[in-house]
């Protein structure tokens, strides 16, 4: 179903609206002409709302807790939020000082030792995958459903600690949250992400496993074990924090890829390029645009914000900005000097950063291990994502050769 | 060549331990830890280049003798 067209936006500078499809189609534009004419854009829209694009404005907001709030962190036109410190979702929509020790408890889960340790199953998961995808020789198949989305819901499903077998009904949970909110009609109580967590959290408390939820339940705040409320909406921000933003990174490097024919051969032709690459692809393509809310009375950019003003923080527009990165609107793979902001900055930098980091190498990797020269196969076919997470939805590829490096299993071979 | 690191401003991105991983080690909670008082040999110099060029905090400045 196609939703009916909306009016275009006249003026992006005076009332903005980044859940526009416009926006979603040509948002780094957007950002060049903003940061030309009027470096902090402004809404009504959402009860006001603010769009700073300048790399030093996003760096200031997101250092800055004593006028910012993170109790809401996704822009709309409510404001009843639970207030700080605490916030709905801890930490994520925490203050300091309970911020700290909230994330304080998920840090070693997350940090990069820890992160390593999952390697193996994320790449044999993206190889059977790949292997699966090719199996009937496609000419065609779609990078973004077929492939990238599936990536994290699996590793992120493995480190909570969900049983394979159980993997097909957890992804059912996660498709009706992510993709289809409100649409699925009335569903049974035993049949929600919440009644299944509560169970595998009361299974773990019996019988601890090597995973996070058995992790956690090991883990105290202020003096007190978790309670099963807290870890239950911890797994579920884990969950909603990292799924759809690390397909949209996926993608849209895969989209690159499939645009820039010359990127792609120097991938394949010099392997040890690719963590540059991959910064790059998070720097050029970031995923997520976090938000804050006025707490006190503040001036950016010259523009008087009052409490309760939303800030969208626009970690891809700062990424973008040429006082910040020289040739700041070129892809540029093998970039040396790259102090990119997609996984945030201050206080709240993305906690699974790199989980997210690995996912994306090892998924490119595996990617160009099989696939040689690819193509997107319809223009009008690739859809990016509106709001504050971006990536393509939908991204139809065209495979044109396999890769040198696998020819044992190209489809060519065995037809 | 000598490292001079913040450790008041490193927020765990991890750049450095990923990119210059003898020049900086990393605590159990992702935090950057400077190794050998930040001294850098010749050999490590471009990688310590690469640490202080990709830290999103600007936590880590190089200071040549």
């Amino acid at each position: 179903m196609t939703a009916p067209a909306r009016p275009a936006i006249d003026d992006w500078a005076n009332d903005f609206d980044h859940t526009h499809p416009d926006y979603a189609a040509a948002a780094p534009e957007i950002w060049n002409e903003l940061r030309e004419e009027c470096p902090v854009a402004h809404t009504e829209r959402f009860g006001g709302a603010w769009l700073p694009v300048r790399h030093a404005d996003v760096a200031a907001i997101a250092h800055d807790t004593e006028h910012f709030t993170s109790k809401a962190v996704i822009v709309s036109d409510f404001r009843g939020f639970i207030d700080a410190p605490v916030g709905y979702a801890p930490p994520i929509t925490s203050d300091p000082p309970f911020h700290q020790e909230a994330r304080r408890l998920l840090l070693p889960a997350f940090s990069p030792k820890a992160v390593a340790a999952l390697e193996p199953y994320t790449r044999e998961f993206c190889a059977g995958l790949m292997n699966d995808l090719l199996a009937n020789n496609p000419s065609e198949l779609d990078a973004a459903t077929d492939y990238a989305q599936h990536i994290p819901v699996q590793v992120i499903a493995h480190m909570l600690g969900v049983p394979p077998e159980e993997g097909d009904r957890f992804r059912v949970f996660i498709h009706r949250i992510l993709e289809a909110p409100g649409q699925t009609g009335p569903i049974a109580e035993e049949d929600t992400l919440s009644f299944y967590l509560w169970h595998l959290i009361e299974q773990r408390r019996v019988d601890p496993k090597d995973d996070l939820i058995s992790y956690l339940l090991t883990t105290e705040i202020e003096g007190k074990p978790l309670t099963a409320e807290h870890i239950v909406g911890t797994c579920a921000l884990l969950l909603l924090a990292g799924i759809d933003t690390t397909w949209s990174a996926i993608g849209a490097s895969i989209w690159h890829l499939a645009t820039h024919p010359a990127d792609r051969q120097r991938l394949h032709d010099n392997p040890e390029l690719l963590p540059f690459a991959v910064e790059e692809f998070l720097r050029a393509y970031a995923p997520v645009t976090m938000a804050r809310l006025v707490s006190e009375p503040v001036e950016v950019g010259g523009c008087p914000m009052k409490v309760d003003d939303w800030v969208l923080l626009s970690f891809p527009a700062a990424n973008r900005d040429p006082e910040a990165f020289d040739r700041a609107d070129e892809v540029i793979i093998d970039r040396e000097q790259n102090r990119h902001l997609a996984f945030g900055l201050g206080i709240h930098r993305c906690i699974g950063s790199n989980l997210a980091r690995m996912e994306l190498t090892v998924a490119l990797e595996e990617w160009l291990r099989r696939v040689g020269e690819f193509e997107v196969a319809d223009d009008t076919g690739v859809r990016w994502s509106t709001g504050q997470v971006r990536g393509p939805r939908e991204l139809p590829i065209r495979i044109l050769s396999m890769s040198g490096t696998d020819s044992s299993q190209t489809p060519m071979e065995s037809k | 060549m000598k490292i001079q690191f913040e450790r008041e401003k490193c927020q765990g991105h991890n750049r450095c331990y990923m990119l210059a991983g003898e020049l900086f080690d990393v605590d159990d909670e992702g935090y950057a830890i400077l190794r050998d008082a930040g001294t850098v040999p010749e050999e490590l110099e471009r990688k310590a280049q690469l640490a202080a060029d990709n830290c999103p905090e600007f936590a880590i400045t190089l200071v040549t003798d």
